[in-house]
């Protein structure tokens, strides 16, 4: 039961660091790599303020650590729709044809790498740990990932910017034609994402995990090889492929190869994407809806020619 | 359906066109694709715009809702320039574009779908009244609304996306190509739900391939031809045109 328990925190986690990855792939076809450097900034953030503005354990104690996730949440958040404000846009409204795919993702890993030495530079490369008793329980974890998600969900669902998030993420063009500004819900988008990551930050370091400079690249790796497998782009398959990546890990321990947890994860990936390369949940829709399309060509193939100049413009 | 719209200024002359298009030029690269393309659609009006497969319909519409760019020219709705706007902005203004191959949202569903039309708006007794309208248009679209978008025919796709178009409610709709790959039944209940939507008060602009269909619901029509207007008149003149009738009536 408690390896259950530890199985699915493990796997909570991950999930709410791979929804950045997932939401912002969504809407930019982007991945953006310098998710896991907002990650680990604010991990900082969050160590910074609650050790030494609140006094860590002794001082701030549970409440500390509240008030230095929600510090920690904004930074974040100011953070993650800095750079895409800064970094991102400007190459969207610049660059064309093939660049515009490879530009905005060498761009990612340039801001990932100034993240890593400016945290290199402000915080040193010592590792830094909250205090062991400021972690809350295992069940707290689970329940504190269940609550966040659910809240997206209903986000996504229920609201008006949630709907814009889903239309510009299927089709930017067609929800520009309803009014939706893609620019504000790219923005929300970064925010949500990063805010998730906070919390992610927050519940990795206060339970297992230092903070370092190079944090981002361990945990953020393993998050976005989450919502890979889960299907990149896909909300339920960032989720769904975090919490199979948590049993994973979990149950490779119990084998002799503990020690290949990470080369056994990239392992299985690999194999997945060989068999369902759009992810576990990306493809049934993805695969579906192209089915669709395709089918829809070619009725039109019978009363016009237009038909036939539009295959050819979509092949 | 009323039109009336907070945003909406009264128009300002009754005699004005609504919207004034005058010799726009729009080039894909080297090419030009409309050389000059000049008409007006005044208020209450249904207008067909007939051609040809890369006549430049197509593009005609979508350089009106600034999806594409055009390099001379210009295009006023309701006495507004629309040359500095973007597709947000022309939206904002009152125009809808129903996109060729529909472009409906497959992952939403039927309901969220039309909600998504109502976006400008964002308010919950003014969608749900407009979806009571669009239900009413296409009682289809009632009895799918838990279904996602990707999961309708052809046909209900096209009443889904005009559905969708109606709910911003606009003041001129642009259709491109309602009838395209559609049945023959359908494309015409289509029209005939086009025909109720200008009742109600709504301008449409309606680009068709099936001419006869087209200028059976416009009171005028234009033919486009290699990006120029070849000819314009009312709907019965140019069902009645020779040159019309061999080359987009199928002769007879």
């Amino acid at each position: 039961m408690s390896w259950l328990l530890n199985a699915l925190a493990q796997g909570s986690m991950i999930a709410l660091i791979a929804l950045g990855y997932t939401m912002v792939y969504g809407v930019l076809r982007l991945i953006n790599f310098a998710h896991s450097e907002v990650l680990m900034m604010s991990g900082y953030v969050a160590f910074l303020v609650d050790d030494r503005l609140l006094g860590g354990y002794q001082h701030g104690g549970t409440r500390g650590v509240l008030i230095s996730t929600a510090v920690a949440v904004v930074a974040a958040v100011l953070l993650g729709v800095g750079i895409e404000a800064f970094a991102y846009r400007p190459l969207r409204a610049r660059a064309r044809g093939a660049t515009a795919r490879i530009a905005p993702l060498v761009t990612a890993i340039g801001v990932s790498m100034l993240l890593q030495s400016v945290a290199q530079l402000a915080f040193t490369a010592t590792p830094q740990k909250f205090d062991p008793r400021l972690a809350p329980p295992v069940g707290y974890v689970v329940l504190i990932a269940a609550v966040v998600m659910a809240g997206l969900y209903a986000l996504v669902h229920l609201t008006w910017i949630g709907k814009a998030m889903r239309a510009v993420s299927v089709n930017a063009e067609a929800a520009r034609l309803m009014g939706i500004r893609p620019s504000r819900v790219i923005a929300v988008t970064f925010a949500i994402g990063s805010g998730l990551a906070a919390i992610g930050a927050v519940l990795y370091s206060t339970t297992q995990a230092s903070i370092e400079p190079t944090m981002g690249s361990s945990i953020g790796t393993l998050a976005f090889v989450a919502a890979v497998f889960g299907g990149i782009g896909s909300i339920p398959g960032a989720m769904l492929g975090g919490v199979l990546l948590g049993f994973l890990g979990e149950l490779v321990k119990f084998t002799s190869f503990s020690g290949m947890k990470d080369a056994i994860v990239f392992l299985l990936l690999v194999l997945v994407l060989l068999f369902r390369p759009a992810g576990l949940l990306g493809s049934a829709r993805a695969r579906r809806s192209s089915r669709r399309a395709w089918r829809g060509r070619a009725r039109t193939f019978a009363p016009s020619t237009g038909g036939i100049r539009r295959a050819c413009a979509g092949s | 359906m009323r039109t009336a719209h907070p945003f909406r200024p009264p128009p300002p002359d009754r005699d004005e066109p609504l919207l004034d298009v005058a010799g726009i030029e729009v080039r894909y690269g080297g090419i030009r694709a409309l050389t000059s393309v000049s008409l007006h659609v005044r208020r209450g009006e249904v207008v067909a715009l007939i051609g040809a497969n890369g006549a430049g319909k197509t593009t005609t519409l979508r350089s009106l809702v600034r999806v594409v760019p055009w390099s001379a020219g210009r295009a006023t709705f309701n006495g507004v320039d629309l040359s500095p706007l973007s597709t947000e902005e022309v939206t904002e203004l009152g125009i809808s574009l129903v996109p060729e191959g529909r472009a409906i949202f497959p992952n939403l569903t039927v309901r969220e779908n039309l909600e998504i039309g109502a976006y400008l708006h964002r308010n919950k007794q003014a969608m749900q009244e407009s979806l009571e309208d669009v239900v009413k248009l296409f009682p289809r679209l009632g009895e799918r609304l838990a279904q996602e978008g990707g999961t309708l025919s052809g046909g209900e796709q096209q009443m889904l996306a005009i559905g969708r178009a109606v709910m911003a409610r606009p003041s001129l709709l642009l259709l491109d190509e309602p009838s395209l790959g559609i049945a023959p039944k359908l494309a015409r209940q289509i029209f005939e739900a086009i025909r109720a939507i200008a009742a109600s008060g709504v301008t449409v602009l309606v680009v068709e391939q099936n001419t006869r269909l087209a200028l059976e619901v416009a009171a005028r029509g234009y033919v486009l031809r290699t990006g120029e207007v070849a000819k314009e008149g009312a709907s019965k003149a140019l069902l009645d045109d020779p040159e019309v009738r061999e080359a987009y009536l199928g002769g007879h």
